[in-house]
């Protein structure tokens, strides 16, 4: 019984504070909310709930290719969005994508923030040499755009790996080269709240007490700088899902054979001439909301959690 | 001021040199040049002589100052994929980007502005609502797919405007320009507004909050009561003191339009260097993208230096302190 009720007062808890009170009196946020958990839920269930699998080469056919939605002319309901150039369903492929695309997105944002926040509690508490080389690096590297970083970075790791490989490792590449792209913001962010956390009697207590400096970032200094940390990670899978979108179109990113959400407008790309707009239309429709739900989920949070933050 | 400046200027180098310290190990360490360069039926002895040839051979430190040295005048050796220098390539190129962006970043400074200073005054109308909405998918959509539905809408379905190149391109000297025929014009329509959509919806949120700002101010009130037309509260005294973060940020946004011309480039197949340097990172072409690199660095710290002076001439209190500090 002891569970429920502790349940129970979570819950009221929950629904109680001030972040729920904010959340259920903004319809726009909840929306958000609804939409992106539709995607997520989809995209973890998407070998059940997608029509077909637009992964399985063998189960392609060249002969259904290039069929249009099903309520124009010479499409079936078999594939209700239409079909690409392989024979894809349209809407499989949008289910798959987007697995591929939130999966990166979250896998990328996650590895940035480790490494983001580890360099910035790194350099809040070392201070001196070690504060002022990476707080310097991060600056050089906040003036260069993320999209820049991230092909230099895809750029030499196709230069270290020989095609096969390449072709093999291209989602890890990905992750890679936009975690990079993102640490400085992270370390800049967690640094500051590092320096001011070391400041305060609980660090100083635990220091006298013998504690390992290790222990002591991890266990005292870390949870109190997470607030920010989060905001920023909300923020930064929309950046992510856009960038892993924006290098596939650019053909450096998730390889054709198994298409995101980008690499499904690049194929469509070439189509879009001869009229067969929906290979395009429909990713882009579903990149798009889901990068505006994520954005408007992120915009609120920051309110939300950091009311000094604007 | 002078001490501002001279740090300024330190600090810029620094920032060169470790970009150009990256480019140099990319060159170096990603590959092997020699093998890069050479066939494939190239013997055993000539591969050494080529390496000695190259200075491959040298200390470390030395090779890398010979890249400075090569660099700052020009050279960043010849391109694996084109086998031409590369600094070639890029003169050839430049020109199509650098037009791109400026057309670009006027587009995105005046419309932002307007819309920015409309949504400000008429703070609850509908067009700034309309303008609040539209800025919103600006920046949720990922600007290539912006690219594309223009392309779709205004070159296939309606078919107003050019989808891809740049029309028809004038030689001014080593200058080739779109600008001086009809179809160079029209061509940059459609990439111009993709690629500084993005830049407009921040400059005219900008320019609205801090037109919402200043608005609120006294002398503003007084102003008013002094009777002075709207004309002149609007723009005479209320644009005028926003003025000083917009010039910061479209300076800024200069150098990220730069390089998100990769983005816009490739969609509508525009001849210029972020095609040059997106073809180059797919056939892992050191050189180029190293040059590139280089090249765009030097662009960002030249508009971050630049910004700084402009902020100093710009707002006179930043100069009053300033002045007691040194």
């Amino acid at each position: 019984m002891d569970i429920f009720r502790y349940i129970a007062k979570r819950y009221t808890l929950i629904i109680d504070s001030d972040i729920f009170y904010s959340f259920r009196r903004s319809p726009v946020t909840v929306v958000a909310a609804v939409i992106t958990v539709t995607y997520i839920l989809g995209t973890i269930f998407a070998p059940w709930i997608a029509p077909h699998n637009s992964y399985d080469l063998t189960s392609l056919s060249l002969l259904d290719a290039f069929l249009p939605p099903a309520w124009i002319e010479g499409g079936t309901t078999n594939f209700l969005l239409g079909t690409d150039d392989q024979g894809r369903g349209i809407l499989s492929t949008i289910i798959w994508g987007s697995r591929l695309s939130l999966g990166v997105g979250f896998a990328a944002v996650i590895f940035s923030g480790i490494l983001g926040t580890a360099l910035g509690l790194i350099s809040g508490s070392a201070g001196g040499r070690v504060d002022a080389f990476i707080m310097r690096v991060a600056e050089v590297q906040l003036t260069f755009p993320a999209i820049l970083i991230a092909l230099l970075v895809d750029g030499v790791s196709r230069g270290l790996m020989n095609v096969y490989e390449a072709e093999a490792m291209a989602i890890y590449v990905v992750i890679f080269s936009i975690g990079v792209s993102f640490w400085p913001q992270y370390a800049r962010t967690v640094r500051a709240s590092t320096v001011v956390e070391m400041e305060k009697s609980y660090v100083e207590a635990a220091q006298v007490a013998g504690r390992h400096p290790a222990v002591i970032m991890v266990r005292h200094v870390l949870p109190n700088v997470m607030g920010p940390v989060l905001v920023i990670t909300t923020i930064n899978l929309a950046l992510a899902i856009i960038l892993e979108a924006t290098l596939s179109f650019l053909g450096v990113g998730i390889p054709p054979t198994e298409p995101s959400l980008g690499t499904m407008i690049r194929i469509g790309n070439d189509y879009l001439f001869s009229g067969e707009w929906w290979i395009t239309v429909f990713p882009g429709a579903a990149l798009a909301v889901l990068v505006l739900a994520v954005n408007l989920l992120g915009d609120w949070m920051r309110d939300a959690f950091n009311p000094k933050l604007r | 001021m002078l001490a501002f400046i001279i740090r300024r200027i330190l600090q810029s180098i620094v920032v060169m040199l470790m970009v150009a310290l990256l480019s140099f190990t990319l060159f170096r360490y990603v590959g092997d040049p020699v093998v890069s360069m050479v066939g494939r039926d190239t013997t055993f002895e000539e591969r050494a002589a080529l390496r000695e040839t190259l200075g491959l051979n040298d200390p470390i430190v030395v090779q890398f100052g010979r890249f400075v040295k090569n660099a700052s005048m020009g050279d960043f050796g010849i391109s694996y994929e084109q086998r031409r220098p590369v600094i070639d390539l890029i003169a050839e190129r430049a020109p199509a980007t650098l037009e791109l962006s400026f057309v670009s970043g006027l587009f995105a400074l005046v419309v932002g502005v307007f819309m920015g200073v409309y949504s400000g005054l008429h703070k609850d109308g509908f067009l700034s609502k309309l303008f609040q909405s539209v800025s919103l998918v600006g920046i949720s959509l990922p600007p290539f797919l912006i690219g594309i539905l223009l392309i779709y809408l205004f070159a296939v379905i309606l078919g107003w405007l050019p989808s891809m190149g740049r029309g028809e391109v004038r030689q001014l000297g080593f200058w080739s320009t779109g600008f001086l025929s009809f179809s160079g014009l029209i061509s940059l329509i459609l990439p111009a507004i993709t690629l500084g959509l993005f830049q407009m919806t921040l400059i005219m949120r900008l320019v609205r909050s801090e037109m919402l700002e200043v608005m609120r101010t006294d002398y503003i009130k007084f102003a008013r009561a002094r009777g002075l037309t709207n004309r002149a509260v609007n723009f005479g005294h209320a644009l005028k003191n926003t003025l000083v973060p917009v010039i910061t940020v479209t300076g800024l946004q200069l150098g990220q339009i730069i390089a998100y011309s990769i983005i816009t480039e490739t969609v509508f197949q525009w001849p210029g260097m972020g095609y040059l340097f997106l073809q180059a990172v797919q056939r892992v072409d050191l050189p180029v993208m190293g040059a590139y690199l280089v090249l765009v660095a030097l662009i960002f710290v030249v508009i971050n230096l630049i910004v700084d002076f402009l902020y100093y001439v710009v707002d006179p209190r930043l100069r009053m302190e300033g002045g007691a500090v040194s």
